[in-house]
């Protein structure tokens, strides 16, 4: 005989809907701020960081329905992990939103410069953690291991794009010394990126022990 | 942790009911072992068997095998009076008896021979504080047991279990007639009996198996769907069936 818990299944649905609008808003964030880092769009960056605020609610959401699922419900087992992890996984939507308004507040620095170069590892890097968002949140509700254990390899691809846009900014700087501001300021924006690629990994660990009961180490 | 009670291949029927199938499991000694599963699933029957408390239920047949430290207990050389001084048991709704706190707990020692009133004293005294309800009733020995409350007289029946020294404590839904405070008070008592006895007990609230067991048995129809230690089976049971019904989409 099943028995269901209406009440506990719709808050737990709840949880997954508020993650789920979450990780659009932060895939979101990180494509418009690189966007507006290509084009210097100091406008638009200051409206991606007041924007930040309201991940930050979701994120508060989260954490008050998540107490009290556990405290009025309490939850074992996957149920239980199903919170945790809830937790977990807003907490790195949080600080990806933070690394998307780094991006936006290094615009703002740059405010009447023109770009010392065009943008295109960057911009491809953006792309990567955009589509690694995606896949991880995918991975989520769909509970599906292999895309989080696939998602989590483009993080050697962020790396490898990191590592390459440092070397560049360092032979700029070399040659001409008046880009080395803008051109330390885009290399935080690499690495902004590739800290954004590490909490997307983050996910993805917490999907398979959602799954699994056990915490796998995705980023090695 | 050594093995203290070692159940093998265990069937018991109820008449034409096969209430128990092919149970097999090692019990430690000096923990906490708690039995879960929807009514009917055999686990306060298995309990019963440990003490043979099945044996008065008529049309009951066993068949496996009991060990208690290693000894067979449905031998025929077993007594069951024997049996059970070393296997105490503990009841869903308190029953002392309808004598005075003093008299409940001497009541086994007496009926094992012991008459002096010093090491009478002693025990009462020694059993009291073990089932920590000595200081609530040290200076109204001769007072009724029934005058209690109904969480004190549950620790007053387990103060009357361990007077007779037993190495095995049973508890059966020992908490589930009691109120929430009087239901923490029997569980943390059982945290501090379990480094000196082997408790097993079976419990409806899967919570209470949860706080206060080391491993945790789940029953289906009468048979062991998984054993596991608590914190294990709480968090990530091997069995759909053990998740189901913990997480409450069951049973």
């Amino acid at each position: 005989m099943m028995t269901t818990r209406k009440e506990f299944d719709l808050g737990l649905d709840e949880l997954n809907a508020l993650i789920v609008q979450m990780g659009k808003r932060v895939e979101r964030a990180v494509g418009d701020s690189m966007l507006a880092l290509q084009s210097v769009d100091v406008e638009e960056a200051r409206r991606l960081i007041a924007e930040d605020k309201e991940l930050n609610a979701i994120e508060e959401k989260i954490s008050e329905l998540g107490a009290s699922l556990i405290a009025r419900q309490q939850p074992v087992a996957k149920d239980l992990r199903r919170i945790l992890v809830a937790f977990k996984i807003a907490s790195d939507l949080e600080r990806m939103g933070d690394l998307s308004v780094d991006i936006a507040k290094v615009v703002v620095r740059l405010e009447g410069q023109t770009l010392i170069k065009p943008l295109i590892d960057l911009p491809r890097m953006a792309d990567i953690v955009k589509l690694m968002t995606y896949e991880s949140i995918q991975a989520f509700v769909l509970e599906d291991t292999e895309l989080a254990y696939k998602m989590a390899k483009d993080d050697d691809v962020v790396d490898a794009l990191y590592a390459q846009i440092i070397r560049e900014l360092f032979a700029i700087m070399m040659e001409n010394p008046k880009t080395i501001s803008q051109a330390n300021l885009l290399s935080f924006v690499g690495r902004y990126i590739e800290r954004f690629a590490d909490h997307a990994t983050n996910i993805g660990e917490s999907v398979v022990y959602l799954v699994t009961g056990t915490r796998p180490d995705l980023n090695s | 942790m050594g093995t203290l009670i070692d159940i093998g291949k265990l069937h018991l029927y109820y008449g034409a009911f096969h209430a128990l199938k092919n149970v097999s499991m090692d019990i430690p000694e000096k923990a906490i072992t708690a039995f879960i599963g929807p009514s009917g699933c055999g686990k306060s029957t298995l309990l019963r068997t440990l003490n043979r408390m099945n044996d008065m239920i008529p049309g009951t047949r066993i068949e496996g095998r009991i060990a208690v430290g290693g000894t067979d207990i449905y031998s025929k050389e077993v007594d069951v009076e024997t049996l059970r001084k070393k296997v105490g048991m503990v009841f869903q709704q308190p029953n002392p008896f309808p004598k005075s706190i003093y008299d409940n707990v001497a009541y086994g020692p007496r009926l094992h021979g012991i008459r002096s009133k010093g090491q009478l004293d002693e025990i009462v005294e020694t059993s009291l504080r073990s089932a920590v309800l000595w200081d609530e009733v040290k200076d109204h020995l001769k007072r009724s047991a029934l005058s209690l409350s109904g969480g004190q007289q549950q620790r007053l029946c387990i103060a009357r279990a361990l007077a007779v020294n037993p190495d095995i404590l049973l508890m059966d839904e020992a908490t589930s007639a009691l109120d929430p405070i009087s239901t923490l008070k029997i569980e943390e008592l059982a945290q501090e009996l379990k480094d000196r006895y082997t408790i097993v007990m079976v419990t409806h609230n899967m919570h209470q198996a949860a706080r206060v067991s080391n491993q945790t048995v789940f029953f289906l129809n009468g048979e062991v769907v998984e054993y596991s230690d608590t914190e294990k089976l709480f968090s990530n049971p091997r069995d759909q069936r053990t998740e189901d019904y913990i997480s409450g989409r069951f049973g």
